[in-house]
């Protein structure tokens, strides 16, 4: 079956070949090693079963295709034109997402955005250089009766030219990038406001120790005011980001990262932010949001986040709440839940979130919350609270408790 | 003029045992290739099935756990299980036939490493029976610690990856002694094909970059069963120790799993460009370059930790400057395009698509070198986008392209390139469709590794065109798998060299008989069978000299039993271990002793 | 006249560059152990003074810490001992090469088995010493100095523990009818870049961890 094996080892196909043509295969086909490019065609025109008969054995000749040529780039190109157009419109459809990374509210984005810039530009010309180079030389080079293939070596001219081109492309970026590197991570004023995040599986814990405020899945700033942040966390890392105000730092144990930035404009709606370093199983649960107020806004928050909770609340259902097990974990200053495995919960009435940025602060929610955790946000340590679920409150303990919780404002 | 054992095309010894005793470095090849992309398959399903679940906001196909579970082991399969071994596998066969010998300098470590890396495949894998690792490929600590992670899936991960480790570190040393040794005579480094430098450059990364991934994979090991506290920041230890160590092997790492597809895709395009490689100096040494620079870049996949300003902004200096020397090689891979006669083949279209969608994930690397843009793109799928650039549209285009070009060589059979046409297209088109919109995901602010998404974002619509392109690339292999099985059994029609192309495993029959060449090539240049054709010289005179190749041996499959034994033996009893050891050190005394004669 | 230098099996047979298949092998396998040992040895320099900062002990060399005074808990006297121990037992074994590579068997032998003894003698002080730590408080878990020195050295000691077991298996072999063959020399050369190898790197570690503060 292999008899024709040796047949290549007999020197008198190759002599007949002639030299530097490598186009041509040997004449008489008896599949020598060389191949033919008309049989090539024939399999591309010939059917499925055309198909299998391959390249080393004659074919049928059948009319050879079309002969590409310039009416076909022309052709490509005028689609190409068009598609781009539709996949950029497409594309910027991603740029008011409510987490898009291209928004400048924050200083931290409008330094990032200075590098951004040029670097997208030059990315996207390299892009439309290397695809039109990859696409017309394919089509204008590709076989075609008669044509033989130029044995080019090499070219140092070209060569030392596509060798300076990259390092220039890089020495573009590079200066940017370095002057923004630094100026990220610039000393942040003395007047800073100076906030912790501490990092939980799997919610953030926020405070202001100057302010003497301890909160947890909403962070609140004022506009134009430098923050000073000091990112922190107690088991795993963890990572801070608010994507249309500032990158991300992480949130290492054991090491006390900083970075500043302001938000640049107050705004009624939040920015959303998230935990951006895999830290197990809910964090993709592990949201929280920024309110930037105005200043005087931001005094006000302040002045009430740092009063223990309000005088208003019924005693009756403080009590409720004190004899539950909830001040094992939460701490609600005023009285002697003091727990601090789990959110302060001094002012939770007030904010509109929980379960770290995944539900809404609504009674119904927080019952499914209290009643069940890690039902609604798999690992969550809150141990289920209510009878049904393994807890020890009722449904009814439980109202009361969501009663008291709604007055914390 | 037939010779002596020249026309004995195929191995004498057929069935399972001269397959589990081969030392034959082309059914070596084989197995490392089968065994490659049946992983490949195992890792696109688990891949579908995030996708799945991503398809929607708030989905509820997977839940938490397993999916991190899912993008844990769907990394690792891809990355061990997959494009290292399918790259494994064309070294074993194409090297030894490449620099014209027989075989690899140590058959038996060839064939050791092949089972060993069974062994270790199947301790990962089967990890899902009890509990798969799901810390993420990179497995951070302190999540990998005991407190956090207190099933046996990071235990899995560690045993895996040592074992895993240790088989590739044996193929690097076997083929690193091979090439620097077996040349044929004539063959000077500089006249060697680009593939065979790309595979000696990767051998040094893995045999200097596995050693630090073992000491930290030690280091997580004793800290989970012994009580220190390596990266445990409360007692004193570190986090970001793992993420260095990790990162000191994991950047070499990924220019280990995409020079093997740049060797490919230089052998591929000039034979169907049918001229040389434009600028071969330039695009050796650019490899080269590439795998020195890769020592010093590892920190870029820690910009956002907290590291000072100084040494970010000398990292990310050194990963732009990473950027220069794979841009030359693409200006030369296009060059060689370039006054070409081209023959589309699929293996050239695949190759063709390959300098597209890698320079892609390249352009994208390249943005987030810099911190600040790096600030925004870490840990999002932007980077996800990234790297399935470098790595699907670039390892697995180019090992598709060798899997077309090389298949006639391997089976004396051509693969269809009708079905070839369609696995392409739908391919390219599927990857484009999967990839390319997780760069808008990633602007719009979609982290990596969540399990869900919360409706609203504005990130639904991409996630469900992404899935649909998972879907298109899932028939895509389909259509390759009824190809390949369909073409195997084929009547063999292809000779020698069916493409016309340079370089020396071509100059002997499809298969190559077991002795690989009849008579040794003498090579008097680069790309010697064109040289040799265009000079009128004849390939070399059969000698008639008897041709010895190593007899086959049981002894690499016992000692890689003995190795898995080890292994699993550290996951259950410390009985187990012993036994493991003794079975291999019975099985080392026999190799030593066994003749080779 | 093309005549056929590519090796079916390594060994013996002239290669690219003169240098024999597994010799080569070996010095590349001692290249990526230097790698090993190398990061074992960053992770130790990494810890070195955090050590003393955190306060917990004990430590490796005297501090006084809050006017508390603490005895340095590495003994350098004894692992000079040790040290110079098994840098004898790299004078054996170039004798045993010696002695293998000149058909002198008994040299060979001997040598080896005087290796084989010295390197235990090490191993032994190395037993010695961990024990002694341990009755003074220092194990794996106590603090990072332990947890570095222990692995460190622990996998240093592993290795020559292998090397023992090499040359063992070598010594047992060359009472076979034939011998280790006709590539005696080879072989035991090779065994011999191993020991030395092995030898060099206890060198490093004690410099640095015992006589550098």
């Amino acid at each position: 079956m292999y008899a024709s094996a040796s047949a290549v080892y007999d020197a008198a196909p190759f002599a007949a070949a002639a030299p530097r043509r490598l186009t041509v295969g040997v004449a008489d086909g008896t599949g020598t090693g060389g191949w033919d490019w008309r049989a090539s065609v024939a399999a591309r025109v010939g059917t499925v079963a055309g198909a299998w008969e391959g390249t080393g054995v004659r074919a049928r000749v059948a009319a050879p295709r079309r002969t590409p040529g310039r009416p076909r780039i022309r052709a490509l190109r005028r689609g190409l034109v068009p598609l781009a157009l539709v996949v950029l419109a497409v594309a910027l459809l991603g740029c008011d997402a409510p987490m898009s990374t291209s928004e400048i509210e924050g200083s931290w984005n409008k330094e990032v955005w200075k590098p951004y810039w040029v670097i997208i530009w030059l990315a996207g010309i390299v892009f439309v250089a290397i695809m039109a180079a990859t696409i017309v030389l394919s089509l204008m080079y590709r076989e075609r009766p008669g044509r033989e293939a130029r044995q080019i070596h090499g070219n140092t001219k070209f060569e030392v030219v596509w060798t300076i081109i990259p390092v220039v492309i890089v020495l573009v970026m590079m200066v940017p990038t370095l002057d923004s590197l630094f100026k990220l991570d610039e000393e942040p004023p003395a007047d800073a406001l100076k906030v912790e995040v501490i990092g939980h599986q799997w919610w953030f814990e926020f405070r202001y120790p100057e302010l003497d405020i301890v909160t947890a899945n909403e962070l609140h700033i004022p506009e134009g005011r430098v923050v000073d942040y000091a990112l922190r966390s107690v088991d795993v890392i963890h990572s801070f980001w608010v994507p249309q105000l500032a990158g991300k730092v992480d949130m290492v144990p054991g090491r006390d990262n900083r970075m500043a930035f302001s938000a640049l404009n107050a705004r009624p709606e939040p920015y959303l932010g998230q935990c951006v370093e895999f830290c197990g199983t809910s964090h993709a649960n592990m949201r929280f949001r920024v309110f930037v107020h105005t200043a005087e806004d931001f005094e006000r928050w302040a002045r009430e986040q740092a009063a223990p909770r309000v005088s208003s609340v019924s005693r009756t259902a403080e009590e409720a709440f004190l004899a539950a097990p909830c001040l094992g974990c939460h701490t609600v200053r005023g009285t002697n839940a003091a727990g601090i495995a789990g959110p302060n919960l001094t002012h939770v009435g007030s904010r509109t979130t929980i379960g770290s940025g995944m539900l809404e602060n609504t009674p119904a929610e927080l019952r499914r919350w209290i009643a069940n955790s890690s039902a609604v946000k798999p690992g969550s340590k809150m141990p289920p609270m209510a009878q049904s679920a393994g807890g020890t409150l009722t449904d009814e303990q439980i109202d009361v408790i969501i009663g008291y919780l709604q007055s914390l404002k | 003029m037939a010779t002596v054992a020249g026309t004995l095309a195929q191995p004498t010894h057929t069935g399972v045992w001269s397959w589990i005793t081969t030392v034959d470095h082309k059914r070596i090849g084989v197995l490392y290739g089968v065994s490659g992309f049946s992983f490949f398959l195992w890792g696109g399903l688990l891949a579908l099935l995030m996708r799945t679940q991503l398809a929607v906001p708030n989905g509820t196909v997977i839940e938490s756990d397993r999916f991190s579970q899912l993008f844990t082991m769907h990394a690792l399969t891809m990355i061990f299980l997959a494009i290292m071994p399918m790259g494994a596998g064309f070294f074993n066969y194409m090297i030894p036939l490449m620099i014209g010998a027989r075989d690899v300098a140590f058959p038996r470590l060839n064939a050791l490493s092949y089972w060993t890396f069974l062994g270790g495949a199947s301790i990962l894998s089967l990890s899902f029976f009890f509990e798969a690792p799901g810390g993420g490929w990179f497995n951070y600590a302190p999540l990998s610690e005991r407190p956090y992670s207190d099933g046996s899936g990071i235990d899995f991960y560690v045993v895996g990856l040592l074992t895993l480790g240790l088989s590739s570190l044996m193929a690097a040393l076997n083929f690193a002694v091979t090439i620097i040794n077996l040349r044929a005579p004539g063959m000077t480094m500089m006249r060697m094909p680009v593939f065979v430098w790309m595979t000696f450059v990767i051998s040094v990364l893995l045999i200097l970059a596995l050693p630090p991934l073992t000491v930290g994979l030690i280091q997580l090991l004793f800290d989970r069963q012994f009580g220190t506290h390596f990266f445990i920041a409360t007692e004193g230890g570190d986090p970001l120790l793992w993420q260095h160590i990790f990162w000191v092997f994991g950047h070499p790492e990924v220019y280990i799993l995409i020079l093997p597809a740049m060797g490919i895709v230089s052998e591929v395009l000039p034979t169907f460009s049918r001229k040389p490689l434009f600028g071969y100096p330039a695009v050796v040494f650019s490899g080269i370059a590439i795998a020195v620079l890769s020592w010093v870049v590892w920190s870029h996949h820690m910009f956002t930790t907290g590291m000072g300003s100084v040494p970010r902004a000398v990292f990310a200096v050194n990963t732009m400057i990473i950027g220069v020397p794979t841009g030359i090689k693409v200006f030369n891979w296009l060059a060689t395009l370039y006054g070409g006669s081209i023959r589309f083949t699929t293996a050239m279209y695949f190759a063709v698509a390959f300098i597209a969608t890698f320079t892609i994930g390249g352009i994208s690397g390249v943005m987030h070198a810099s911190p600040p843009v790096d600030s925004q793109h870490q840990d999002t799928y932007f980077v996800v986008a990234h790297l399935h650039y470098v790595l699907f549209g670039g390892a697995i285009m180019g090992i598709f392209a060798g899997i077309y070009y090389w298949f006639p060589k391997m089976t004396g059979r051509f693969l269809s390139e009708a079905l070839g046409r369609w696995h392409f297209w739908l391919l390219f088109i599927g990857m484009n469709m999967t990839f390319f919109p997780m760069h808008f995901l990633g602007i719009a602010g979609m982290p990596r590794r969540i399990y869900t998404y919360d409706d609203g974002l504005d990130w639904g619509f991409w996630n469900m065109f992404a899935t649909i392109g998972s879907y298109v690339i899932a028939v895509s292999l389909l259509i390759f798998l009824v190809n390949f099985f369909r073409s195997v059994r084929q009547e063999p029609t292809a000779e020698a060299n069916p493409w016309n192309a340079p370089t020396l495993e071509w100059g002997t029959s499809s298969p190559p008989p077991e002795h690989d060449f009849d008579a040794i090539y003498t090579v008097r240049a680069r790309d010697p069978l064109w040289y040799d054709r265009d000079h009128g010289i004849a390939p070399p005179e059969v000698t008639g000299e008897h041709i010895h190749m190593p007899p086959p041996s049981y002894y690499p499959i016992l000692i890689a039993i003995g190795i898995t034994l080890l292994g699993v033996g550290a996951l259950s009893h410390l009985a187990v271990s012993a036994l493991g050891g003794v079975i291999a050190y019975y099985g080392v005394w026999g190799w030593a002793l066994e003749p080779t004669d | 006249m093309a005549h056929a230098p590519a090796v079916a099996h390594g060994g013996g047979h002239t290669t690219s560059t003169g240098t024999e298949n597994r010799k080569l092998l070996m010095w590349i396998f001692l290249g990526s152990e230097c790698l090993f040992f190398g990061s074992l040895i960053a992770t130790y320099l990494v810890f070195k003074h955090q050590v003393i900062e955190r306060g917990i002990g004990p430590f490796p060399v005297d501090v006084t810490i809050d006017g508390v005074s603490h005895h340095g808990i590495l003994d350098i006297p004894l692992t000079s001992t040790s040290t110079f121990v098994l840098l004898m037992s790299s004078v054996t074994m170039v004798l045993a090469v010696y002695g293998a590579q000149h058909a002198r068997m008994k040299m060979m032998k001997l040598g080896l088995l005087a290796t084989m003894v010295l390197g235990l003698t090490f191993l032994g002080f190395q037993v010695y010493e961990f024990r002694t730590f341990g009755h003074e408080g220092l194990n794996l878990t106590t603090n990072l100095f332990g947890a570095t020195f222990f692995v460190l050295t622990g996998f240093h000691g592993t290795h020559v523990g292998v090397g023992v077991l090499y040359l063992g298996s070598m010594l047992a072999a060359s009472f076979r009818r034939n011998g280790l063959g006709r590539d005696t020399g080879a072989h035991v050369e090779i065994a011999g870049l191993y020991w030395h190898f092995v030898d060099i790197v206890w060198i490093v570690i004690f410099t640095v961890l015992y006589l550098i503060p």
